[in-house]
């Protein structure tokens, strides 16, 4: 059995080169969150209150479009609610530990410490070593990921600050978001939830509150779960037409 | 709402649904339906911003040719679907932007 120390140390070094990607990602939100006009220290705090890139670059932007506070706290919730996925598949794994390291851990769940661990335990799983500090393992993946973005997040701030608006920097924001999305339309599904989803949005953005975005991506959500349901019995039709 | 209000908020929210099943786990059961519902989230979330972004841009429909945002952002979309890289996604388009900005008049 190793260490608590060397855990934490197996933790931090399969953490960092995913920091290759977390970098610019954390620089780019800071200087999105300057042309956002949000203040400094408001930009910086969320990099650790809230501490969920996504979400962070989200809420910006519909801080920027004057979005209503309610709107925002809603709609981070449905982008954040991937992480219960995460949440329910490492309970198993922090079962046995005291609140205060379930506290802890759960702050540092995001998706990049989980890839790193989850990979590492379902490794030890199929070794049938169970190793009794794991979650040393993951606190050294999971400070690795906040040290990094909170310096990545400063720097971006600072750079952000000195950028002029005349360099229409906050459309950076619409393209990191085109570049999440566009490579994971590989299924009709997927596509019908992303295309509806814009195409709502697009049609109810006059709705009072910019409720327009919550309709649409709740619409968005529904047909993708409409089309997916359809395809495994069209699939099935076709295949008895096949076969008399 | 303040904006010290608005990232408390933002901060409950995301770390209720981080530890929720971390403590609850034997406790409850995710629906089937959430479960399959969760990846149709970050397409239909970021497609809802994504396509006023580039429509509206003035805040009225606008499909004329002398629309850059629109016509930067299809061809971003072209390169992080055959690239899937983020960075190279984000610096095509703004190239695209700011040279369309100087060729197109608006």
């Amino acid at each position: 059995m190793r260490s608590p120390r060397s855990e934490f140390i197996a933790g931090v070094r399969a953490e960092l080169p995913l920091m290759l990607g977390v970098i610019p990602f954390g620089m780019i939100y800071g200087v999105l969150a300057m042309g956002a006009g949000l203040p400094v220290g408001a930009a910086m705090a969320m990099s650790s209150i809230v501490f969920a890139g996504s979400a962070q670059f989200v809420g910006v932007q519909l801080i920027r479009s004057g979005v209503p506070g309610m709107v925002i706290v809603f709609t981070t919730f449905i982008v954040n609610l991937r992480h219960m996925l995460y949440s329910a598949s490492v309970a198993p794994h922090f079962a046995r530990l005291s609140p205060r390291w379930k506290w802890l851990l759960a702050y540092l769940l995001t998706d990049e410490a989980y890839a790193v661990a989850i990979t590492r335990y379902n490794q030890a799983a199929a070794a049938a070593t169970d190793f009794a500090n794991k979650h040393w393992y993951f606190l050294g993946a999971g400070l690795t990921l906040w040290v990094t973005w909170q310096i990545s997040t400063a720097v971006g701030i600072f750079l952000g600050a000195q950028i002029p608006a005349s360099w229409s920097l906050d459309f950076t924001l619409a393209l990191t978001f085109i570049a999440l999305v566009a490579p994971a339309l590989r299924d009709r599904p997927s596509m019908a939830a992303a295309l509806s989803a814009g195409v709502i949005a697009v049609l109810a953005a006059d709705l009072p509150y910019k409720l327009g975005l919550m309709v649409a991506a709740i619409g968005g959500i529904a047909i993708g779960l409409w089309v997916e349901a359809r395809q495994p019995s069209s699939a099935l039709h076709r295949q008895r037409a096949d076969n008399p | 709402m303040n904006v010290w209000l608005l990232l408390i908020g933002m901060g409950i929210v995301t770390y209720a649904i981080r530890l929720s099943l971390i403590v609850l786990i034997g406790r409850v059961d995710v629906p089937p339906l959430i479960q399959r519902a969760l990846r149709f989230v970050p397409p239909a979330v970021l497609s809802a911003i994504i396509f006023p972004e580039l429509l509206r841009p003035g805040g009225t429909l606008d499909l004329s040719p002398g629309n850059v945002r629109l016509l930067a952002g299809v061809l971003a979309a072209g390169v992080a679907w055959r690239t899937k890289n983020v960075l190279l996604t984000i610096g095509v388009g703004m190239v695209a932007l700011w040279v369309l900005q100087v060729v197109i008049p608006h």
